[in-house]
């Protein structure tokens, strides 16, 4: 499948990584808590990737994967709280947790700007999440080293 | 100098079932704006979002079809369909939608998009992007 | 180039662990996670798909095989990781597909 080069704008970079370097990750993670095991996978990929020592770019949040930015999650006590534990581990390690606005739209996951924007008479999204386009999803996949995707 | 990656969009899932077809199609439109090489594969039981005519009326959900065939309009050129994938499921390259583009290079002939290829091929292009997304 | 493959459904339940073989090439690693991990319990029908993967390394999630009670009964020749182990799959390869 011959590339077509001409519409090509800049280098073709191909992602050649010495060891021990840290690498820029990117995460992106489909699925709402407790529903699927892929918020579990994704947080503990993302804990185990701080401890070496590499980059995390960005978290992503796209289809279910929204519900994990919720503020009003009350699970069990006995139980990991899935919200809370992204939220913290943003604020320790200021990560870039970003709900996608189209998904979040669908499903009901707001920030205090489009609560107005919409009309709505509540907001919902906890600490540490904001709400953005899919171009960040993009951007992730060109800045990043490596994307990881966390789904069904 | 800014960076030109190979971007594969991986579709091994049926429409409507679940919603990964549609929000994956968002994806790749918002995604035509940033300018990378951008590819489509599609197999497995993602053969079946191709598939032709689709009537979401008495089921009361969006046709989100026409997306499909607006593609060729964001310069996406390049939609891989796995043969061995469309003849597991019984169908032919004549079940699919006719998807095109405008060459620029060739006078802005009208174009096919879909490239059927064996699975073999298939391997090879998963191993030639940069960055695979699947949803 | 070497890839990486995450496959996260039991092989028993749906194509996908078939599929990935399908597409992996030589020198690539298929890590097993979440329910994926039952497709290395020996002596099931997908274990023998396994057997048959020539070239390619096997390695199971750990946390996800213990969860299962699966410590002891898997297939010999896969390499159980954890999750660091799982990260250093992520580095030292070119890149991960997902097959989902």
């Amino acid at each position: 499948m011959p590339a077509n080069n001409k519409k090509r704008r800049g280098c073709i970079v191909k992602q050649q990584l010495a060891g021990d370097e840290p690498v820029k990750l990117g995460i992106v993670v489909l699925e709402g808590p407790y529903q699927h095991e892929a918020a579990d996978t994704a947080y503990n990929f993302a804990v185990a990737a701080l401890e070496k020592g590499h980059e995390i770019f960005r978290i992503f949040f796209y289809h279910d994967g929204v519900n994990n930015a919720t503020r009003l999650m009350v699970p069990p006590q006995d139980d990991r709280h899935i919200q809370q534990r992204w939220s913290e581990l943003a604020e320790k390690h200021n990560l870039d947790l970003v709900v996608c606005v189209a998904a979040a739209q669908r499903r009901g996951i707001m920030d205090e700007e489009e609560q107005k924007r919409h009309g709505k008479d509540a907001n919902n999204i906890a600490p540490g999440f904001r709400i953005s386009g899919l171009g960040q999803l993009i951007e992730a996949g060109i800045q990043c080293d490596r994307l990881v995707f966390f789904g069904d | 100098m800014s960076e030109v990656k190979n971007f594969l969009y991986v579709n091994r899932k049926a429409p409507h079932g679940t919603i990964y077809a549609l929000e994956s199609l968002e994806v790749v439109l918002i995604g035509a704006a940033f300018e990378q090489d951008v590819a489509l594969a599609f197999l497995d039981d993602g053969v079946f979002q191709l598939v032709k005519g689709w009537d979401t009326s008495e089921l009361g959900v969006k046709n989100f079809q026409p997306a499909y065939t607006a593609l060729g309009d964001y310069d996406i050129s390049k939609i891989y369909v796995e043969r061995e994938s469309l003849e597991e499921r019984g169908l032919s390259e004549d079940d699919l939608l006719e998807l095109t583009y405008e060459d620029e290079d060739d006078d802005w002939a009208e174009k096919s998009s879909i490239r059927i290829v064996s699975r073999e091929e298939m391997a090879q292009i998963m191993r030639d992007a940069d960055v695979i997304l699947s949803f | 180039m070497a890839l990486l493959h995450t496959v996260n459904k039991s092989p028993y339940q749906c194509n996908t662990l078939e599929s990935c073989l399908e597409h992996v090439g030589e020198g690539d690693v298929v890590l097993l996670i979440e329910d994926g991990v039952y497709a290395a319990v020996k002596g099931g029908k997908a274990a023998e798909m396994i057997a048959r993967a020539q070239g390619v390394k096997i390695c199971a999630l750990s946390a996800d095989v213990k969860a299962r009670g699966l410590a002891d009964k898997l297939v010999d020749g896969v390499e159980v990781v954890d999750y660091g182990g799982f990260v250093d799959l992520v580095t030292e390869t070119d890149k991960t597909q997902a097959w989902l």
